[in-house]
Formats: structure tokens, C-alpha cells, sequence
């Protein structure tokens, strides 16, 4: 025992010289978690706004032709540029993305328009710009519609005809998601956030203590220490998992701090991240730095250099998180098999206590016991791979 | 090979107290190639005994398992009449070993390096430090035994590395190609040092693949060729049982071939 503390006093402190793992456990976590958290907070708020709240800017080539239907746009939050413009010098300004969207009346449509002809418009605009040219052009020809709908049902009433006729099926979209909901959604970064900063926290530590160990040449006189070879296996797990922890506390901090600037009324919900919350999050997701520590110790074991044990790693550290970025679009229910699962189960306890749910007992116990049984599954693998001769490299 | 038999002889009847390493056909196979086959040999207190051989020829590898850092196939070897198989652990806290790649770690100074060997050997902070002190002594540590070790020199590494492997005070010493890689001072402060631990009464066992290393240091030589002890003795019975002048051509004759000289 003394010697698996002898071991991990080492490393712990080794390692708080080397400014590559004190970056990647202290910087990388709390400095990018809580600007990526808020980031995505904000854009959530942002996005139900963009739609149809924020005013979008126009421009109309011959807008002296109609100007009803100019005074309708501008009704609509929608602010109409008067520009001349022949249509090659709109195409190309469109392909240049200097203008999104263009609406060009041709001069014959106020005549067309009185005679009660269709009366045609111009409207340019790129389907392949994903960054506001597509969907600004569908707002765009919906407010036209609307209003061309509107006319026309005049027109049938003026003829004596009654309008509903014309109504064959009508479609009322009704979009259910509301700015707490995508937050919610977006607090799940939260966990996907915390468990990788954990993760990585500790990720050059594993690759140290193994990779980088037999690369220095120094393994064969740890070897030759008088101890059971999977001691020192041990001793160098637990100060992985003391720097995963550290991370992850740090992250957690840094995120509970950054919320606090985030205004959560926005979004009609109270979740808020007090210390309470905070120590709850860290207590539930703490057993899953042994599964973490145990995981990347082994897949490192196997690997003959520093720059091999990071390629792996990087890769053994995306197989827990990755999944997390996706759930909140899969429909996966809190069931005793995702409560055994390490890293799912922490993510669910987590997303609970952040809408201010209180998790159920059994779920607790369930998702801390399986964690620390597959975290010492993997110790003791460790501990194998290290009385085998091979590990000598 | 005429020597081999003979220092099995010899060896057969050496098993009391004086003998400190004793290698007993040891056996080392990695897949199907036989890098050890039954070698024996006896280290004696007080002499440095120097494993010569070609690149190739089994001396590290016989060197690991007295280390135990292999597990033998077949045979066994005592230091201090503990078992490398049965009693590893028991081994280990006889012996100090030194490997070629020195291996320090570069973010802990030579204080730290050395204490830390210590402690894994289970000496309290107190004993640690007092024995640091008396190793910074032997080998001319102070100048940077609180520095960093990352940039240390060669010579500086070496010293490190040879008080941390003498941190438990060890009997034994066991050094795998302790020169390699090595510039010609940093090969003379070791040649000095190895002289004084022998005085001192430790047994050394070292293995090289230089010739006028050995010839220099060694009180006694086994001549290792593809896993095989080919002779062993002193320098004088070595020339003497090849019937040549000089070592070189001795070393050439005993293992039967020029291959792996350099």
C-alpha cells in the first residue's frame, strides 16, 4: 500500500511541473467548457429570435411599381432598399454573396396588377447559402403569398364568390419548442462537456505513466523496485484519476461561475447552477474518473510511444463522450441498463439534477457501483498487462 | 566450446556464502528463437564480473532475468542465495540495477529522482535524505543534485542513475551496457567509480560488447556467443586458453567468429 502511495505522490507532483498536462487538466476544461456552454446558451436564445422577430433588409429593384406591396413587407419587419440594378449585376452580386436575397418588380406589373392578371415577381436568391440566403428568400415569398392570398380573396368577394371555396386544406405549422426547451437541450453540453474535460484532464498522465515511461527508458528500474508490479500500476492510476478529478472540478466551477451571467429567465425556466447543484453534479459524476483513469491506463499499456498513445487515447477518450453529443437526439429513456452504463448514466443523473429533478436512489447507487465495478475491472487488467514481460517493450 | 563445460565444472562446486550472484543454466526463449541457453556463471563479491559478447549474443537478456525483469524458462540464479524465480521481490532489494537508457525523470530534479527510488524501497524521507547525502558524496552529485534532470549531461545522467539504482544499498550491482552512448570522460568517471564500489566489496556484474572495457575493469570475464557461454575466467586464463597474444584476437577464437565486433 505504501508503495501504490509512494507512486502516485510522484506522479501527482511530476506532473504539475509538465506545462503540457497542466494545460490540458487545468487550462483546457474550465477555460473552454464555460465559453462553449454559454456560447451554445446564447445561440439558443438567438435562434428563436432570427426567425421572424429580427428585421431583414431587402433590396428591391423597381419598388416604385408596387407600392402596396412594399409598404406590406415593410409591415412585415422586412425593410425595402430601393436600388437599380440590371438582373446580371444581381446575379453576380448574389455569387459574390454582397446580397442575399433581391426582389425585382418588373414595370408592367402595376398594369398586369389592375387588370387583375397574374402579375409576376422576381425573386433571386442562392438555395445552396446556408447562412441566411435560403430561408430569408422563403420568408420572403411567404409574406408575398400572404398577401397575394389576401387579394385574391378580395377579388372573390368582390365576384361574389365566397373565399373559404379556394381553402381546400390548410396547414397550421405549430412549433413546440420553446426557448427553455432548447436550453435544456443545450445544458446537455454540459455533461458531454465535464465528462471530456475529465477525461482529457487526465489523458497525458495515463500516456506518461506508461508510453512515456518505457520511452524514457526509466520503466526497467521502476520494474526493479521491490513491489508487485501491478502496485506501481496502481499508484500511477490513482493519480490519473486525482487528476480527472481535479478537472472535472475545476470545469464544473468554471461553468457554475459563467452561469450566473447567463440570464436563465430568458428562457422561462429556473435552472441555475448553485453550489449545492454544483457538489451534486461533481458527486455523481465522480466515480466515473476510476472507469476513465482505468480505461485510457490500459489502451496506453499497449501502445510503444508517446505519439502512438496519443492517437489511441484521443480515441479511447471520444468512445465515452461522443455518444453524449448525440443523446439529446436519440430517444433514450433513463432504464436500469443506461444507469449501468459509465458516462450515459452520469449524463442522465446530470441532466436531472440540472432541471431540478431529484434522481431516483437506485439510479444513484446503480450508476456509482457499476462505474467503480468497470473501473476496477480495468485497474486489474492494467495490473496484468503490467506482470506481463511483454510490457518491457 | 571448450570453456563451457568447464566453468559449469567450477561452479558446480562453488555453492557457499562466497558466491554472491550465482546463474545456473538459465534458459530465455522469445517465440522460437533461443536467446539464452543454459548459461552459468558465479560473481563473487568484491570483483567485477564482465559479461563480454557480441551484439545479440544473450547478455542482456541474461542480465533481465537475474534483474528479474524475465521470467526464466529453465534454470535459475541466486544473489545472495534468493532465488530470481521464487523470490523476486526478495531479489530486488538485494540488487541495484542500471540499464543502458538511464531513464530519469526529466521534470524531477537528481534529489528527487534518487528519494524517490528510496521511498519505493521503502526508506522513510529521514533515511532518504541521509542517504542522498552519502551518494552525492561517492559519486559528485552536489554540483546539480538540485536541478532538474532535464539537460543534464551525459556524465550527470550516469551519476544519477547509478545512485538511484544505489539509493537501497544494495550488495549486488547489475549494469546492462552501462557504457553505450557514452563520450570517453563520462567512460572514465565510471571506470573510477565501478573500481571504488569494488573495493568497497560490492559484487558487479556488467556487460559490454568492448573489448578494452572489460580488459580494463573485469577481475573476471564470461564470454557470452548466441545465448552460449563460450569460456569464462580471468583475462590471463582467457588468453591463456586461446593461445593469443591479445584479447581481441582471444575474444575472436573463443566465440568463433568476427560477427558483431566492433
Amino acid at each position: 500500500m505504501r508503495g501504490i502511495f509512494t507512486v502516485f505522490r510522484k506522479e501527482f507532483f511530476e506532473n504539475l511541473r509538465d506545462r503540457r498536462i497542466l494545460l490540458s487538466a487545468l487550462v483546457f476544461g474550465p477555460v473552454l467548457g464555460p465559453l462553449l456552454l454559454t456560447g451554445v446558451l446564447q445561440l439558443s436564445v438567438s435562434k428563436g429570435e432570427a426567425a421572424s422577430e429580427q428585421e431583414l433588409k431587402l433590396p428591391v429593384v423597381g419598388a416604385e411599381y408596387a407600392p402596396n406591396l412594399m409598404a406590406v413587407l415593410e409591415s412585415q419587419n422586412i425593410r425595402v432598399e430601393r436600388r437599380k440594378l440590371d438582373e446580371q449585376q444581381i446575379r453576380t452580386a448574389i455569387a459574390a454573396r454582397e446580397l442575399q436575397v433581391v426582389l425585382r418588380v418588373p414595370p408592367d406589373f402595376a398594369e398586369r396588377w389592375s387588370r387583375a392578371e397574374p402579375a409576376a415577381l422576381q425573386l433571386f436568391a442562392d438555395s445552396s447559402d446556408q447562412f441566411g440566403g435560403d430561408a430569408n428568400s422563403t420568408r420572403v415569398s411567404r409574406v408575398i403569398n400572404a398577401y397575394g392570398r389576401q387579394v385574391a380573396q378580395t377579388r372573390l368577394l368582390l365576384r361574389g364568390v365566397d373565399p373559404t371555396s379556394m381553402a381546400t386544406v390548410v396547414i397550421h405549422d405549430i412549433d413546440v419548442s420553446t426557448p427553455s426547451s432548447r436550453a435544456i437541450f443545450a445544458l446537455g453540453m454540459l455533461s458531454y462537456l465535464v465528462i471530456f474535460a475529465m477525461l482529457f484532464g487526465g489523458m497525458y498522465l495515463a500516456i506518461d505513466a506508461t508510453a512515456g515511461e518505457r520511452e524514457r527508458g526509466s520503466l526497467e528500474s521502476l520494474l526493479t523496485a521491490p513491489m508487485p508490479r501491478h502496485h506501481l500500476i496502481y499508484g500511477k492510476i490513482a493519480a490519473t484519476a486525482a487528476y480527472m478529478l481535479i478537472s472535472m472540478a475545476l470545469t464544473l466551477l468554471a461553468c457554475a461561475i459563467a452561469m450566473q451571467f447567463v440570464r436563465m429567465e430568458q428562457f422561462g425556466i429556473s435552472v441555475s447552477m448553485s453550489a449545492l447543484t454544483t457538489l451534486k453534479l461533481f458527486a455523481v459524476s465522480a466515480p466515473l474518473a476510476l472507469f476513465g483513469a482505468g480505461l485510457l491506463t490500459v489502451v496506453a499499456s499497449f501502445t510503444r510511444s508517446f505519439r502512438e498513445a496519443q492517437s489511441y487515447l484521443s480515441f479511447a477518450i471520444s468512445l465515452p463522450t461522443l455518444p453524449l453529443a448525440f443523446i439529446g437526439l436519440l430517444r433514450v429513456e433513463p432504464s436500469p441498463w443506461v444507469m449501468a452504463t459509465p458516462s450515459l448514466s452520469q449524463h442522465f443523473l446530470m441532466m436531472q439534477i440540472l432541471r431540478g429533478e431529484t434522481p431516483i436512489p437506485t439510479d444513484l447507487l446503480l450508476s456509482a457501483v457499476a462505474s467503480l465495478v468497470v473501473g476496477g475491472i480495468l485497474c486489474w487488467v492494467a495490473g496484468r498487462l503490467y506482470e506481463r514481460e511483454a510490457i518491457l517493450g | 566450446m571448450p570453456g563451457s563445460t568447464n566453468a559449469t565444472t567450477i561452479l558446480a562446486f562453488d555453492r557457499g556464502a562466497c558466491a554472491m550472484i550465482r546463474v545456473e543454466a538459465l534458459s530465455k526463449k522469445f517465440g522460437k528463437v533461443e536467446a539464452v541457453r543454459s548459461v552459468s556463471f558465479t560473481a563473487k563479491d568484491g570483483q567485477i564480473t564482465g559479461l563480454l559478447g557480441p551484439n545479440g549474443a544473450g547478455k542482456s537478456t541474461t542480465l533481465r532475468m537475474l534483474s528479474t525483469l524475465l521470467r526464466p524458462d529453465a534454470g535459475d540464479a541466486w544473489v545472495d542465495g534468493q532465488s530470481v524465480s521464487v523470490e523476486p521481490i526478495a531479489v530486488r532489494r538485494r540488487i541495484g540495477v542500471l540499464s543502458h537508457a538511464s531513464g530519469l525523470y526529466p521534470q524531477l530534479t537528481a534529489r528527487e529522482n534518487i528519494v524517490y527510488f528510496a521511498e519505493l524501497h521503502g526508506l522513510d524521507r529521514h533515511q532518504a535524505d541521509a542517504r542522498v547525502t552519502e551518494l552525492a558524496a561517492l559519486l559528485e552529485l552536489d554540483e546539480f543534485l538540485d536541478r532538474k534532470t532535464k539537460g543534464f549531461s551525459q556524465g550527470q545522467r550516469l551519476k544519477t542513475a547509478l545512485a538511484r539504482s544505489l539509493v537501497h544499498g544494495p550488495r549486488n550491482l547489475i549494469l546492462d551496457e552501462p557504457t553505450n552512448g557514452l563520450d570517453v570522460m563520462a567512460v572514465r568517471n565510471l571506470r573510477a567509480l565501478l573500481s571504488r564500489l569494488r573495493e568497497q566489496g560490492h559484487c558487479i556484474v556488467f556487460s559490454s560488447h568492448v573489448m578494452q572495457e572489460v580488459a580494463l575493469l573485469c577481475d573476471e570475464v564470461v564470454v557470452i556467443a548466441q545465448g552460449r557461454v563460450a569460456a569464462a575466467g580471468t583475462i590471463e586464463a582467457l588468453r591463456a586458453q586461446a593461445d593469443e597474444a591479445t584479447l581481441e584476437d582471444a575474444f575472436v577464437k573463443l566465440i568463433g567468429t568476427a560477427e558483431g565486433l566492433n
